[in-house]
């Protein structure tokens, strides 16, 4: 690999916003864990299908969030709402979402896809998974026991077997945190490959570099509370709050 | 994976292999006691009925009280055991038909021999009981409701003792078979009593030696009872009746005769013959 | 002792002939334990894996329940599976008291638990890693229950070692149910213990160390079994 790697530049991706296949709103939502307020008040639409960048410093509530809107934990207080639906399992179905540290079955790469295919009545299930294979680098070694796989690869496996659900909406938390740049590199092009299909991406990052090439749409948090929503452009330019200024001046934020 | 799967259809085809194991041939359930399975004598006369009858005889020896109460359960076609009263008791309740003698020996008292008690060669068995209980040296006891059990209860109350009341003192009940006796009894060089077969057959005497013997009052007789088939139908009368029939007849009798260890011989045929 | 160097004399010379009423009684132990224990595998791997994933009225019973069971002790085993299968009992008629099957029943009620017990375990610590992601990806509880009893399968296996072991060890119960019948249910443990009793120490032993030498074997195999498993291509 002589071949000199570079990340795409954000100006070549001048893509059109279009309406979100999954809009989503929050009401007031609210989360409490042992009655330690986690989540606080929080109001959000998200219509469009622009790739939303959520940042903000350690414990200021991201993953959490994430979880509430993927479902997969019930708000304290307040409502979650896709499409004017309470999150749940239907919802959740449309939805993927992919791990800081991902969790593969304990099978070989193949395995892992063909077990997420089967989760939902697919047809030509076999192009889909050599497509899913083909496209997540990982053909070669379909037939390795996931748990050998390198980070890179175990990161790509679970973002390939995220896709090959056909998700709306994609969540993914610190997908790339302790990766190497190849990995990074290989995994945000996939991620600008579904942003173009259509699909409605929230990413949760605390590489800001990686948010600028990335984000459309950047929501910031702040000992949890949303104190930023704003298109990546104006937060990038002339954010509007200190703390997110603070932030991406890299000063330590507590 | 492949491997996975092919052993565990190897154990499916096993564990359905495993159920067929039960024969269909014509077959009964003796209920005896340990004495006539230890001393190998059902080892050694069964075949010979087997063969000439057809029938195969599933013996379960355990002790002549779970024998009795096995039987009374309908858990066996026949009974062959060695407490007459105990017997005739069975029979009165109705879990039986009729009881016939089968077969004697007797029972010896054996013990250490160095004889703390000094019972050697007395012919008096509650006498001797008496001297044990008196030099408080270790009798080991069945303490399991068997014959030996019964039989060994009925000489203390000849030699007025309570035996029981000494419980963990020097009477050591133990609650196990005769051979499981006899083990204990060699181990911590304690008297105890046991049937002649048993004890001769038996491969680990160590210390202990045959003290006394030849009371009329240690005699040891094996009778047999067909269980009741109108108590539990499913006993099989006919087969059964036909084991009693052979082992009280001619050459039932002949082969417990025949029957010998290191050339003594361990049963001896009493069967009343029968007139039908 | 001199007993012990002419047990293992006896040992293996009894292996070495390949004694024919020995053959017999290994099989017969192995027949029944193994049935024991697919049947046992049957119920507690699919049911201890429920109690690892689900909450329902009654799982937090169920699980206290089985950690208990696994103390049981054998002979009270044997007693109940007599009362059940004995001709003045419920399941009289089916004539099962004195067979293999008896004794296959006695050792599945007595080993089921412990694979209950031990599985809910093995899952639930499984489950700890993949519940998040099965919740997110929407698996259906049998889908996921099947998939963590696969991906913990080669846990499994030592769940499944153990019960083997207590049962193919286990003597009270079958001695009971099985009744020692000669040719028909004695067993390696039944024929250890009637070689006691009869004052046959040595070749009880030996006897002992053969059932050491299965037990062995059974392990050795199920190693060798993993080993092939892991370096095979994975599905």
């Amino acid at each position: 690999m002589s071949e000199v790697l570079s990340f795409p530049k954000r100006e070549t991706l001048p893509l059109a916003i279009g309406p979100s296949p999954m809009p989503l709103e929050l009401r007031h939502l609210a989360f409490q864990a042992d009655s330690i307020a986690i989540l606080m008040g929080i109001d959000l639409k998200l219509d469009t299908d622009a790739l939303t960048v959520l940042m903000g410093p350690n414990g200021a509530g991201k993953s959490v969030f994430l979880r509430l809107l993927h479902g997969l934990i019930k708000p304290t207080f307040g409502e979650v709402l896709w499409n004017g639906e309470p999150a749940c399992a239907a919802t959740r179905k449309q939805q993927a979402l992919v791990f800081q540290k991902p969790v593969l079955l304990r099978r070989s790469v193949k395995a892992n896809l063909s077990f997420a295919l089967g989760l939902r009545p697919f047809q030509n299930r076999k192009q889909r998974l050599q497509s899913a294979l083909d496209s997540a680098g990982l053909a070669d070694l379909a037939d390795r026991p996931a748990h050998v796989l390198s980070g890179g690869e175990q990161q790509r496996l679970a973002l390939a077997r995220a896709l090959i659900l056909e998700p709306k909406v994609l969540f993914l938390d610190e997908p790339t945190a302790n990766l190497d740049p190849a990995s990074t590199l290989l995994i945000e092009q996939t991620i600008q490959r579904v942003r173009q299909q259509g699909v409605k991406v929230i990413l949760v990052t605390h590489d800001t570099h990686q948010a600028r090439r990335l984000a459309e749409d950047v929501l910031f948090m702040h000992r949890g509370r949303l104190i930023e929503h704003s298109s990546a452009q104006t937060f990038f330019d002339r954010p509007a709050m200190r703390e997110a200024r603070a932030y991406l001046d890299g000063e330590i934020l507590v | 994976m492949t491997v996975f799967k092919s052993v565990a259809a190897g154990a499916l085809a096993l564990a359905l292999l495993a159920g067929q194991a039960a024969a269909t041939e014509d077959f009964i359930v003796v209920q005896s006691t340990t004495s006539t399975q230890n001393s190998g004598l059902l080892d050694e006369i069964l075949p010979e009925f087997e063969a000439a009858s057809g029938i195969d005889v599933r013996v379960v020896a355990v002790g002549t009280g779970q024998a009795l109460k096995n039987a009374a359960n309908g858990d066996g076609d026949v009974l062959l055991v060695h407490a007459k009263p105990a017997e005739e008791k069975f029979v009165a309740d109705g879990f039986g038909v009729q009881r016939f003698d089968v077969m004697y020996n007797d029972f010896v008292i054996v013990g250490p021999q160095d004889d703390p008690a000094g019972i050697r060669g007395l012919g008096d068995a509650p006498a001797a009981l008496a001297k044990i209980s008196q030099s408080a040296a270790p009798f080991a006891s069945r303490g399991d409701d068997s014959g030996t059990h019964k039989k060994e209860q009925a000489l203390w109350n000849l030699a007025r003792v309570d035996p029981a009341a000494s419980s963990g003192n020097w009477y050591r009940e133990t609650g196990s078979g005769m051979g499981a006796i006899l083990n204990t009894a060699s181990a911590m060089n304690a008297y105890t009593m046991t049937d002649r077969a048993t004890w001769l057959a038996f491969n680990n005497k160590g210390n202990l030696e045959i003290l006394t013997e030849g009371d009329d009052r240690l005699f040891n007789q094996y009778g047999v009872i067909l269980v009741n088939p109108d108590k539990h139908a499913n006993v099989k009368a006919d087969l059964g009746q036909t084991f009693i029939d052979w082992l009280t007849g001619a050459d039932g009798q002949k082969a417990i005769a025949g029957f010998k260890v290191n050339g003594e011989q361990l049963f001896f045929p009493n069967a009343v013959s029968q007139t039908n | 002792m001199q007993d012990f160097a002419q047990s293992f004399v006896l040992a293996g010379q009894l292996v070495v002939s390949g004694d024919p009423a020995l053959a017999e009684i290994v099989a017969l132990s192995i027949q029944v334990t193994l049935t024991a224990l697919v049947i046992s595998a049957l119920i507690g791997l699919p049911l201890g894996a429920l109690l690892a994933v689900a909450r329902f009225p009654g799982s937090a019973t169920l699980s206290v329940l089985a950690n208990a069971l696994m103390g049981l002790p054998p002979v009270v085993v044997g007693l109940l599976v007599y009362m059940m299968l004995s001709n003045a009992g419920p399941l009289g008629v089916l004539g099962l008291l004195y067979t293999p099957t008896a004794m296959i029943i006695a050792q599945a009620v007595l080993i089921t638990p412990i694979i209950i017990a031990l599985t809910r375990q093995v899952i639930a610590d499984l489950n700890r890693s993949y519940a998040e992601t099965f919740k997110s990806m929407v698996v259906p509880a049998h889908t996921a229950i099947a998939a963590l009893i696969w991906d913990a399968r080669f846990s499994l296996l030592t769940v499944l070692l153990a019960g083997f072991g207590r049962a193919i060890a286990e003597v009270g119960a079958v001695m009971i149910v099985g009744g020692n019948i000669n040719h028909v249910t004695r067993v390696m443990t039944t024929a250890i213990a009637l070689e006691t009793s009869k004052g046959e120490l040595a070749l009880a032993l030996a006897l002992g160390f053969v059932l050491l030498l299965m037990a062995l074997s059974v392990n050795a195999a199920v190693a060798l079994l993993r080993q092939t498993d892991r370096s095979a291509v994975h599905v």
